[in-house]
């Protein structure tokens, strides 16, 4: 069937914030299909609240609302634009749900929006367990045996009849939240609670354990006439147990027969064919790796973290394929757009292998449990493209930017054999490695796969790996000959992992292999294995034959991505990645991006010319360099990872667009740094860097506390604390000097102060900012955990005008070409500077959006040699828009157990979301409700833990709650305090004091908000951080900065419900 | 005997691939094609199809789940050579027997592995099918012409076919089966709908067909050209009107040309498990196994286009208007490949009880 011509306007829903579980890759998906749709004339309206997304901006869809993804908000923009159609497996599970309540609230039909794609029953019938299991009774598709419960006493109840193991699955929730498996009554008490409690309709399955058994995904595709397709296999090479997001996998499948094989592809066509999906849908199965029993996991009925990989794995859009389906075309009716020669109506045939591999947040949360199961903890991934598993693998392992080239790991060398054993039985993200070890030490391969669950096909591949490390320690740089060299590159061995072992330097390998003559050569992903002659200039390096990207004669840049999402480093700088290529592909320059991660739009096939799907480490990124000899590299829009390179890509005369590293390297050095504000006569927090114990003390001593510490090297400040006292910052130092010796750790004089941030584009001469941004938190929280509010609310018009002189001053100093992101201290009426980033920012996308000015476009154009002022930008600041939008963090901290929760120096959330309103309150308001943060009212019951410190700071908010008629927990001294102070309060126990204790009335649920300032956090065994923890596991809204717990009560004293607040689109921020 | 010795492919075009030999080591010739599946390659390699071809796998990774000896396509392979990236010696499967290396040996078949299979696959699609040869010595121009030019696969189906006529016991539809060099998956699906099949040879006589007085005729896939099969062509069409007729693949170009179709021979065929083929009639389209060099074009009088590949419009099946005649360039048995035609075999038995909706 052709285009359904009724369609005139259609609403997306976006899946909001990025946290564990739905990540960037909605970004991707909802991008394609929002092109999709508009490519067709059809007027796009969408509705998203994260800021950071290519999606939000203002040229993907037609009309774009960063607006909370609520029911009533969905509702306002529905009445606003009266879209005729709604497509509702776009946005994540965030998105299926909100189209679900949008539905059964009866809003679609009050103003006559159909959902197209696919529907609500069927959604639902995908979705809630109940029904699922009917249907997979009804089309004969096997299950594992489960029982869906309500009460924890029925899940015991079941769990004793079928026997313990069971897993638990929560209802409705994202990344598996909320579930586990449970060995005995007691686990299973704890993890059924929580997962009732997390569960939207609070519904929890309680099923069978099948540890051990192969776990395969399909990506099906079905359009309205029936035609179903599959899109690609894909194994997990952890087997069920672990969840798929937290698994390294595999694609396609490597260990079916095709028997197999087409068994569970009936299976899953069957399935998608009885619950009519109209566009994408994945199916999991768990497969008995002893006979051909099989049992359906899920199905999500909408695009997925999978069919993101899916989709880069094999070049097939399965959005933009997904969105043509809903708009009525049938599969063979769509082009191919990377053939450009066949249909849609396909199976993409691979020729080579992929491997996806999660990257997990421990390398920032030390002492977070590790753990890996049924709960998904990683934050990012990345994919690596080979034509053997083992190239594939090695490349996806040093993308992960843990210094890994190998399988050899330090901490792994130092377990004995029965720790290393007990750690691959007990997964971590570690497992890889210690799995090498254990056969590196001659532990038998049938015994790993036995204890572990792991296919024997799998463990041989570590082994040849693991098996030419140890053959190549023979060897040394002379003795290496090209046919040897050739193997080990071809096998996939990068040359530091090379050079480690035969103890040289990368750098020599890399030279002995040119002058060998020994390269790489580049395959296209093709979708066909190929059979058809490819359009899409979609590439992977292997060291065969022929070379198949040849590059062209035209004027050409390449830009570097960021790699996986991590804490610290996330979709902004694919925001901007995307931006820089789009600014050059608008200048008629050929664009080049190199990435690894397959969540993003950057590695979509048409987002630049050439697309390199490779890990960005110097070999890798130089390779392709010689290949193309591009004019210039960007290195400024990839987070550190890029940013990284530039020494490296300097030495080698390449070409770095932008500010010179030289003066990269001035920002990041703390004495350059400090030379040049002393030149510049621009203040900073008094502070330097020590190298032992006792200067630190010394230093604190002269500075006085408290003091600002953390490792001179940083990223999301990663490692900063502060310090009260002497105690305290000898701990610190101890710790830091026994984790790094080389690099020396920085003292600052604290500064209690109010944070500012800019933004600035400089070509040199000119310098120009878009806006300035104010922090609600004062200093000391990192600036991407804190709210973010543009236009400051209160900073005086001399204070600006000093930022603007100090950014102008600094950026011409360090002759900055490009970005530059700087953030300041104003404390007693002064203006420090506490960090200078020679780079893009995290707050680039938001500030872009907010004050109209294309950053990243005027920036790029500023790199190839433009002058702000030819493009109608000079000096000065942006005039500041009326209207207010405030940047709210979004944490993942309920699925990372043990991770400290309080906000700090050190940054932990993984996403953001924005509010939009005619004044400051109205905003917040909405970025509060975008965060899911709960807005108390009168009647509702706060819980406080308040330091010392902060009590008198604590009492006029507390008073104002009271008045509003909000009710007081609290523990020990605070409540005596509030008592003291006239203000009525319930005594809950301390966390000694026996029970019921503080825990049990989180845990009960009493609580609308906890407010916990701790005296210092990451202490585990504090108080404090078990009831931070008990709060974030439980949902309950937490603050720990008494700044954020002041705008709460503003905005609670203005009574705004989403009625009194209007929508405004992202052109009509003014 | 050696295990494993560096071997180059050369090709008709002088273009040479080196890499290592496996299996049973000894030079051969063959037309050198290439299949897509990503699964498979077991019922590849016994697909009797293959007869006289040097089969190149485009998936790099290739034995991961060894042989068994339930997935087999025919008793042993007829395929010349099989050429892969990359061979695996430690397979993993519950149903394992044999691994892959050991099998081709035992079946005196050569493998090559350690090539660019994807620039092999480039060249084949840009230059169509070529002959080639597998050596592990060095040969001079002259001498590998000579290889080249002794590959005759006009005889393949004769090889192929079963040589004397046998019965498969059942109790429903009577089908007499010509045997072009039939996968065992077409013979399994009939037979586990209850069909009672003779099974003749390409070169069974019309008389002797009809004397097992079939509901059916049924023409299987077999290897090559049909056109270097006259004689089955003349047996067809003597039985046209005297009995249904259907047929899958080499079956289905032979039911073509004895009601006067042309046969054309594809650059490179269809060989894989991913090509859509849609339903004229009703719209459907399903994804296919295929495996053919030669197409049917222009259809005479009375017959039409049932399938078409919708990537490139060739034909993927016929019926005819007044006679039950149909036919089917795909393979709906798959394996190896998707199950999803597998109702073909249902709508071929239809034609029996003047159940053809145009019978």
């Amino acid at each position: 069937m052709p285009k359904d011509s009724s369609i005139k306007k259609v609403l997306v829903i976006g899946s909001g914030p990025i946290v564990i579980g739905q990540a960037a890759e909605f970004d991707y998906s909802g991008t394609q299909a929002c092109r999709a749709i508009k490519e067709e004339g059809i007027d796009v309206v969408l509705v998203n609240s994260n800021p950071a997304t290519i999606m939000t901006d203002k040229d993907t869809a037609d009309q774009t609302y960063i607006e909370p993804l609520t029911a009533e908000y969905l509702e306002k923009v529905i009445a606003k634009e009266r879209p005729d159609s709604l497509i509702a497996g776009m946005g994540g599970q965030t998105g299926l749900n909100i189209a679900c309540e949008l539905y059964d609230k009866g809003i679609l039909d009050k103003y006559g929006v159909k959902v197209i794609g696919t529907s609500i029953e069927s959604i639902k019938e995908g979705e809630d367990r109940d029904s699922f299991k009917r249907l997979m009774a009804r089309t004969n598709q096997p299950m594992i045996q489960g029982e869906i419960v309500n009460t924890v006493e029925d899940a015991c109840g079941f769990a004793e009849k079928i026997g313990y193991p069971v897993i638990v699955r929560p209802a409705y929730t994202l990344g598996g939240t909320g579930g586990g498996i449970a060995e005995n009554r007691h686990e299973l008490e704890e993890i059924a609670t929580q997962g009732i409690h997390l569960s939207r309709v609070g519904q929890i399955l309680i099923e069978r354990c099948i540890r051990g058994w192969k776990e395969i995904e399909f990506e099906v595709i079905r359009d309205g006439a029936g035609n179903c397709i599959t899109v690609c296999s894909m194994e997990n090479v952890d087997p069920v147990g672990v969840h798929t997001g937290d698994s390294i996998v595999v694609a396609p499948a490597q260990t079916l027969a095709d028997k197999e094989y087409q068994m569970l592809r009936k299976a899953a066509i069957d399935i998608i064919n009885s619950i009519e999906i109209k566009g994408g849908c994945n199916v999991q199965f768990a497969l008995n790796p002893n006979s051909f029993e099989y049992a359906v996991i899920e199905i999500n009925p909408r695009v997925s973290r999978s069919s993101a990989l899916a989709s880069k794995a094999t070049g097939y859009p399965i959005a933009k394929i997904g969105a043509k389906i809903a708009l009525g075309y049938n599969l063979d009716e769509i082009k191919n757009a990377v053939t450009g020669k066949t249909y849609a109506c396909f199976e993409p045939a691979l020729d080579y292998c992929v491997v996806k591999i999660p990257k997990w947040p421990f390398d920032k949360f030390f002492g977070a449990k590790r753990q890996l199961g049924t709960k998904m903890m990683a934050t990012g991934e990345v994919m690596a493209i080979g034509n053997s598993f083992e190239s594939a693998l090695l490349k996806g392992i040093r993308s992960l930017e843990i210094k890994q080239f190998t399988l050899m790991r330090e901490f792994s060398e130092h377990h004995n054999m029965a720790g290393l054993k007990h750690r691959v039985v007990v997964p971590d993200d570690e497992r890889m490695f210690d799995l090498a070890e254990m056969i590196r030490r001659d532990y038998r391969m049938e015994k790993i796969c036995e204890i572990t669950g792991m296919d024997p096909w799998f463990v041989k591949k570590i082994s040849n790996i693991v098996r030419m490390e140890e053959e190549l320690k023979d060897y040394t740089l002379d003795t290496l000959t090209p046919e040897v060299l050739r193997k080990y590159k071809k096998i996939g061995f990068a040359d530091e992992g090379i050079a480690q072992i035969i103890g040289c330097t990368g750098d020599q390998v890399r030279e002995k292999r040119e002058e060998l003559g020994i390269r790489p050569v580049y395959k296209m992903v093709d979708t066909c294995a190929g059979e058809f002659e490819a359009v899409s200039p979609y590439y992977y390096s292997t060291y065969d034959e022929e070379n198949e990207a040849v590059p062209s004669g035209r004027r050409k840049v390449m830009v570097l991505g960021s790699g996986p999402i991590r804490i610290g480093q996330g979709i902004e700088f694919d925001y901007c990645s995307v931006h820089s290529i789009q600014a050059l592909k608008k200048m008629g320059i050929e664009t080049i991006i190199i990435n690894n991660n397959p969540e993003t739009v950057s590695t979509d096939f048409d987002t630049s010319d050439r697309l390199y799907f490779e890990p960005l480490t110097e070999e890798d990124v130089y390779s392709i360099i010689e290949l193309e000899k591009p004019e210039g590299v960007i290195l400024q829009f990839g987070g550190q990872t890029a940013i990284k390179l530039a020494n490296f890509l300097d030495r080698m005369n390449v070409p770095i667009l932008g500010t010179k590293p030289k003066y990269i390297d001035e920002a990041e050095d703390r004495e350059k740094f400090d030379a040049v504000l002393e030149k510049l006569h621009i203040k900073r927090p008094k502070g330097r860097g020590v190298w032992t114990l006792e200067e630190g003390i010394r230093e604190a001593e002269e500075l006085g506390y408290p003091l600002l510490v953390r490792p001179s090297y940083v990223l999301g400040g990663q490692g900063m604390e502060i310090t009260h006292n002497e105690k305290e910052l000898v701990q610190y130092l101890e710790d830091a000097f026994k984790k790094d010796q080389d690099n020396p750790v920085l003292i600052d004089r604290y500064l209690g102060g109010r944070e500012l941030e800019v933004d600035a584009i400089c070509d040199g001469a000119d310098v120009f900012i878009p806006g300035i941004m104010e922090h609600l938190e004062r200093a000391g929280i990192h600036s991407g955990d804190s709210v973010s509010i543009y236009p400051p609310q209160n900073v005086p018009e001399d204070i600006k005008e000093k930022i603007m002189d100090v950014t102008r001053r600094i950026a011409v100093e360090m002759k900055v070409i490009g970005m530059i992101n700087i953030q300041f201290i104003e404390f007693r009426g002064e203006l420090y500077i506490i960090e200078v980033n020679p780079r893009s920012s995290r707050t680039v996308p938001y500030i872009t959006k907010v004050t109209g000015v294309p950053v990243i476009d005027l920036a790029t154009r500023v790199m190839l040699g433009e002058s702000l002022k030819s493009m109608g930008y000079g000096s000065g600041i942006s005039p500041e828009a009326s209207m207010v939008a405030v940047k709210v963090p979004v944490f993942s901290t309920e699925k990372l157990p043990m991770v400290e929760v309080s906000l700090g120096p050190e940054m932990r959330s993984t996403g953001e979301v924005l509010g939009v309103g005619r004044t400051f309150e109205e905003a917040i308001y909405k970025g509060f409700v975008a965060a899911a943060t709960t807005i108390p009212r009168e009647g509702s019951t706060i819980l406080a833990t308040i330091r010392d410190l902060d009590k008198p700071n604590f009492l006029p908010l507390a008073k104002r709650f009271d008045a509003m008629g909000c009710r007081f927990i609290a523990t020990g001294g605070t409540a005596e305090f509030l008592k003291e102070n006239g203000i009525k309060v319930r005594t809950a126990k301390k966390i000694g004091e026996g029970v019921p204790n503080v825990l049990d009335v989180i845990r009960s649920g009493v609580c609308d908000l906890i407010i916990d300032v701790p005296k210092k956090g990451n202490d585990k065994g504090s108080d404090g951080f078990k009831i931070r923890r008990c709060a974030s596991e439980c949902s309950i809204t937490l603050m720990t900065s008494l700044d954020t717990v002041g705008a709460l009560v503003s905005v609670m004293e203005q009574k705004l419900t989403p009625a009194d607040t209007e929508v405004i689109s992202v052109k009509e921020i003014k | 005997m050696q295990t494993s010795k560096p071997a180059r492919l050369i090709l008709e075009n002088g273009a040479e691939f080196s890499g290592t030999a496996f299996g049973y080591i000894h030079d051969t010739v063959g037309e050198v094609v290439f299949t897509t599946n990503m699964t498979g390659y077991q019922e590849t390699l016994t697909d009797p199809s293959f007869c006289g071809q040097i089969v190149v796998m485009t998936y790099p990774l290739i034995g991961n789940y060894g042989v068994n000896f339930e997935d087999m396509e025919a008793d042993a392979p007829a395929l010349s050579a099989f050429v892969v990236r990359e061979m695996c010696d430690y397979p993993s499967n519950f149903r394992t027997e044999m691994d892959l290396d050991g099998f081709l040996r035992q079946n005196k078949i050569v493998g090559l592995q350690g090539i660019d299979t994807r620039a092999l696959t480039r060249m084949i699609r840009e230059s169509g099918c070529m002959r080639g040869i597998i050596t592990t010595k060095e040969l001079s121009e002259g001498a590998v012409k000579k290889k080249l030019d002794s590959l005759d696969n006009s005889d393949v189906i004769s090889r192929v076919s079963c040589k004397k006529s046998y019965k498969i016991k059942g109790e429903g539809t009577k089908i007499a089966f010509i045997d072009m060099g039939c996968k065992a998956g077409i013979l399994r699906d009939l037979k586990s709908r209850g069909c009672e099949i003779t099974v003749f040879p390409y070169n069974a006589k019309p008389k002797e067909i009809l004397k097992s007085k079939p509901d059916l005729v049924f023409i299987s896939n077999g290897p090559g050209d049909p056109k270097d099969v006259p004689e089955t062509v003349e047996t067809v069409k003597e039985l046209i009107g005297k009995a249904p007729l259907c047929g899958i693949c080499m079956g289905h170009q032979i039911i073509g040309m004895a009601l006067g179709c042309s046969t054309e021979k594809l650059k490179f065929g269809h060989h894989g498990g991913n090509h859509p083929v849609k339903n004229l009639e009703t719209g459907r389209v399903y994804i296919s196994s295929q495996n053919h060099n030669y197409i049917l074009s222009d259809y005479p009088e009375g017959v039409e286009e049932l399938y078409v590949n919708v990537n490139d419009g060739t034909c993927e099946g016929i019926k005819h208007k007044e006679l039950p005649i149909r036919s089917v360039q795909f393979h709906p048995e798959a394996s190896p490949g998707p199950l999803d035609t597998g109702f073909i075999f249902d709508d071929f038995l239809t034609l029996v009880k003047g159940g053809g909706e145009n019978a």
